[in-house]
Parts: structure tokens; C-alpha cells; sequence
């Protein structure tokens, strides 16, 4: 491989891997708050991808974004009010439960409403673009990806440390009772956990797809699955543990493919799962699990 | 008009009835303690009036006004502050983060920095370590931390779960003098003690509470003097 292969393949990568990031971070920060695996957050990115599709066919594209941004929100909120909120007092497995239910769910939606079929995603000429950087050259979206990823996660990350609405997210991740004995109401502090997770995934799906070219009402299957594994590497409930785990698996899967294991890249990501699970089980980022009463 | 003023107040928790309809009401600027055996329902009884547990029955007035099943977030509104059993300061939190969080509910930002500088007056420690996280503390200092976030709300009615729980002599001598220090300044307190003798010394009037029930009421001197609390929270024999 030479060097300029082998920076093309960590280019391509690090672009996966950015998108990879800003799904994982929907993963453990739900998971940070309300203990779940939302086993849907996958699916609603796959929903994104067909907002998408639809808000350019009959919008131009800078306000599809927007539209297919708030639309994601939405659902990622409607999902949380009709699936979760309702078992807020249930056992844990059962809102787990719930949560492998409403992915099958709008899998089979997606299948019914739009065909098992692929639909071709939405070009945005900008963002594809060719740049040349000496011998790299790549779409502009492959250089736009991990850099707004990593602007996103500093913007986030500032409001969850330096903001009133980030202290009272942090204060119930740990305390339900307490903090609602501050006043805080519990319920708005979630939804506004799954506005964020929501809108990343969102951003995410524009970046992923575009890059992929068609969606399927599975494509969220597989990368959503992923993007949990990168969460867990990270330390699940550590925003930048999922980030780090993102690119780290972004990375990874290009290059497995770039070296022709192609068909076993995907087994891969699971076998760093067990293997880290083995070896720290709290992740890289994580705190010591500390079980919720 | 009582400040607080509770009638035949009912929890239960999955059938188990822990409060089977107590009533006593709280006059304004009164310290006022509720003591009891391990499971008798003090706890259960505050965090009713706060409606983090929802009642089965009875009503509950602050100020003439029924506050039964207002939210929370309404409640503290109202004036009414919970110091929580087991101090449950955010550990992930720093001291100031904490005292901040005490204020959520308040957008004066100049009267929330005064009571800032007001609590670190009272807990002098607290200043010195604004800086750490809450989890890091000391038992004693966690719970300096409870008083003073609960402070932050500007509360009209304070009420304190076993505050001295766990803390050494010393220690709890100086929460015993802050509880005075906040009673002075005008603020009402409701107490629940195990430290009975302390509890009764500062009160005003108590309440004795056995499963779930009001079984005995006084000034804080008569319940200090009667033979069965004597025997059954003083540790004293006739
Ligand atoms: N969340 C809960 N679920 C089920 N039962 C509960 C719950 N909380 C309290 N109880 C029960 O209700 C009864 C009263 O409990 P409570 O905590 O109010 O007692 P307490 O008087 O504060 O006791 P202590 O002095 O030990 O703090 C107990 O029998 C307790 O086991
Ligand atoms: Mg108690």
C-alpha cells in the first residue's frame, strides 16, 4: 500500500467514522440518562435517510436539511412519548423490550409506506463535489464530515458543561428523585436527550448516505448496530468515549475493506465488542457502573 | 391559617399501606419534628408533601392553598424545600454546580449570587472547596452541601430528613446550630430526627409517629418529659 493509498483509506475512514461518532453519541447519551439501549436510534437514522429523499424532491436542498433535521427530532421524540415514557416505572427490561419492538416497527413501516426497494438518496451537488489535497483527492462531504462532527461534539459538549439545561442533564443522569425535587422536570430533560441524539442522527444520515448513494428501510440496521458497539468501546454514557469509539470503528472497517476482507469487516466490529468486553468492560471512557435504583 | 397542613394523608407502596392517614399541621415559624422507629413513615411523609411519591388519599395545604397533587416543580415554586434522606448531593456535580441546581427554578441572578456568598457564610468549608466534586466530599460536608442547596431555593418551609444521620458528635452540634441559625432568619422548619432528644430540645411542637400513623403530638418539652418516649426514643428507663 503506499502512502498515498494508505492516507486516501484513513481519509475515507476518519469521514466514516465521523459519521459513525454522531450516531453513537444518540446511543450514550439516552443510555447515560435513562439506562436504555434505544435499539430504534438506529432506525430512526434510517428514517432521516428518507426524509431526505423526499424534502429535496420538493424543496432545494439547503432547507431539506433543515426540514429532514426537524423531522428526525420529531420522530425521535414521538418514539420516546408513545414507547418509553409510558414504562418509565416499568423494569428495565421491559422498556428494552419496547425499544426491540419499535425498531421492528419502523423497519416494517419504512417497508410498507416506501417498498423494501432501494430508493436512490438525493445528491447534494456541493457536497459532492471533488476536491484534490496534493495526491488525495475526495468528495468535499468525505473532508466536511469528521470536521463538523468535531465541531458538533465541542458545541455539545460545552452546552452539557457550561449551560443550565447541561446541569440539570447532568444532575438527573444521576438522581431522578433529586433532581426533580430542584424543580427540574424530569421529562423535559429527556426529551430534550432525545432532541439532541435525534438531530445528530439526522446530521449523520445526511453525511452516511450521501456518501452510499441509496437507502433501504434495513440501512439502519447494520450501522446503527455498529455505531452501539462504538458507544460500548467508548465507554457507554461517555460522549466522547462514543466519539472516539466511532472514528476508531470508522477507521477499522476501511481499512479491513481496503485490505479485502470486506466480508469480514462487519464480524470484526462485533469481535472488538467481545474482546473489549472481555479485557474493560466499562469501555475506554467509562466510570465504573454504578446500578440505578 | 396553618403554613402546612396535612389531613389524613395515605400512601401506599404496591399495596403496603406506609402512611394510613396522619394528619398535623406546621404554623409559620415553628420548628416542628417528627420522630419515629426505623419504617415508621417520616420519609414517606415528606416526600408525599413534595409529590415524588403520589398519595392514596387525604390532602395537603400550604398556605390555605391545596397543593395535593401539584407537580414538584410547582411546589418548590411555593416556597417548600426537601433536604433528602442520605444527603443525595450530585456526586458528578461540583459544590458550586450544586448549589447552582438548588436555584434552577430562580432567574435573579443577582439575589441567586448573594445567597451564594449567604450559604458560603453559614458553611465557611463549602467555599473553600466550590471547586470539587460533590461525590469527593466528606459525610459531613455532603451534607453542609444538602442544607445549602436546599437554601438556594429560597425556601419559606424547610424540611430536613434526618440531617445528623451518620455524622460525628461535633459535626452534628454545628447542623443542630445551623438548623436555629436558618429558624432565626425566618425560615420555617419541618424536622425528622433520630436524634430525638436533640430533635425535641430545638422544637417547638412534634409529632410521634408509629406505622404509619400519628399515635402522640405535644410541645416539644411535654414529649421530652413523657415516660413512653422517654422509653422508646430517649433511651431512657423510668
Ligand atoms: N419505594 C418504596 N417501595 C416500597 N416500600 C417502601 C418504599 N419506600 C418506603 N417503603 C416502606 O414504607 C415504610 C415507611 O418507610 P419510610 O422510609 O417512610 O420510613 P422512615 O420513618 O423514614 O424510616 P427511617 O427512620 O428508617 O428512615 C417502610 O415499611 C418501608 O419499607
Ligand atoms: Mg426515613
Amino acid at each position: 500500500m503506499s502512502l498515498t493509498t494508505f492516507l486516501q483509506h484513513c481519509l475515507t475512514g476518519i469521514s466514516l467514522g465521523g459519521a459513525y461518532a454522531l450516531i453513537a453519541i444518540g446511543y450514550t447519551m439516552v443510555y447515560g440518562i435513562l439506562r436504555l439501549i434505544n435499539f430504534a436510534h438506529g432506525d430512526i437514522f434510517m428514517m432521516a435517510g428518507y426524509f431526505m429523499v423526499f424534502a429535496v424532491s420538493s424543496m432545494p436542498w439547503p432547507i431539506a436539511i433543515v426540514v429532514v433535521i426537524v423531522g428526525t427530532i420529531i420522530l425521535g421524540v414521538a418514539i420516546e412519548r408513545a414507547a418509553y415514557k409510558p414504562l418509565r416505572s416499568s423494569p428495565r427490561m421491559s422498556i428494552m423490550i419496547s425499544a426491540i419492538g419499535m425498531s421492528y416497527f419502523l423497519q416494517n413501516l419504512a417497508t410498507y409506506l416506501f417498498s423494501a426497494l432501494p430508493r436512490a438518496y438525493p445528491e447534494i451537488p456541493l457536497l459532492k463535489r471533488i476536491f484534490q489535497i496534493g495526491d488525495l483527492s475526495a468528495s468535499l462531504v468525505t473532508f466536511v464530515t469528521p470536521v463538523l462532527t468535531v465541531l458538533l461534539v465541542i458545541v455539545l459538549m460545552s452546552i452539557i458543561n457550561h449551560t443550565k439545561a447541561g446541569m440539570a442533564m447532568r444532575a438527573v443522569s444521576k438522581d431522578f428523585e433529586t433532581s426533580q425535587l430542584m424543580g427540574i422536570k424530569i421529562n423535559n430533560v429527556i426529551s430534550m436527550t432525545f432532541v439532541i441524539g435525534s438531530a445528530l442522527a439526522a446530521v449523520g444520515s445526511i453525511l452516511y448516505f450521501t456518501d452510499r448513494m441509496s437507502v433501504t428501510p434495513f440501512s439502519g440496521a447494520l450501522p446503527g448496530l455498529k455505531c452501539f458497539v462504538a458507544a460500548v468501546l467508548g465507554g457507554i454514557g461517555s460522549i466522547p468515549g462514543a466519539v472516539v469509539g466511532g472514528f476508531l470503528i470508522g477507521i477499522c472497517e476501511t481499512f479491513l475493506v481496503a485490505l479485502g476482507y470486506s466480508t469480514f469487516s462487519d464480524a470484526f466490529t462485533f469481535l472488538l465488542l467481545i474482546v473489549m468486553l472481555l479485557l474493560r468492560p466499562t469501555g475506554l471512557f467509562g466510570e465504573k457502573i454504578t446500578d440505578k435504583v | 391559617m396553618s403554613m402546612l397542613e396535612i389531613k389524613d394523608l395515605k400512601v401506599n407502596y404496591g399495596g403496603i399501606e406506609a402512611l394510613k392517614g396522619i394528619s398535623f399541621r406546621v404554623e409559620e415559624g415553628e420548628i416542628v419534628t417528627l420522630i419515629g422507629a426505623n419504617g415508621a413513615g417520616k420519609s414517606t411523609t415528606l416526600r408525599a408533601i413534595m409529590r415524588v411519591v403520589t398519595s392514596g388519599g387525604g390532602s395537603i395545604f400550604f398556605e390555605g392553598e391545596e397543593i395535593t397533587s401539584m407537580d414538584t416543580q410547582k411546589i418548590v415554586n411555593k416556597g417548600i424545600v426537601l433536604v433528602p434522606e442520605g444527603r443525595r448531593v450530585f456526586p458528578n456535580l461540583t459544590v458550586l454546580e450544586n448549589l447552582k441546581i438548588g436555584a434552577y427554578l430562580r432567574a435573579d441572578q443577582a439575589g441567586i449570587d448573594k445567597d451564594i456568598e449567604h450559604v458560603y457564610s453559614l458553611f465557611p468549608r463549602l467555599k473553600e472547596r466550590h471547586w470539587q466534586m460533590a461525590g469527593t466530599l466528606s459525610g459531613g460536608e455532603q451534607q453542609m452541601l444538602a442544607v445549602g442547596r436546599a437554601l438556594m431555593a429560597k425556601p419559606r418551609l424547610i424540611m430536613m430528613d434526618e440531617p445528623s444521620l451518620g455524622l460525628a458528635p461535633l459535626v452534628v452540634k454545628d447542623i443542630f446550630s445551623i438548623i436555629r441559625r436558618i429558624h432565626d432568619e425566618g425560615v420555617t422548619v419541618l424536622l425528622i430526627e433520630q436524634n430525638a432528644n436533640a430533635a425535641l430540645k430545638i422544637a417547638n411542637r412534634g409529632y410521634v409517629m408509629e406505622t404509619g400513623r400519628v399515635t402522640l403530638t405535644g410541645t416539644g418539652e411535654e414529649l421530652l418529659n413523657d415516660q413512653s418516649v422517654r422509653e422508646a426514643y430517649l433511651g431512657k428507663s423510668k
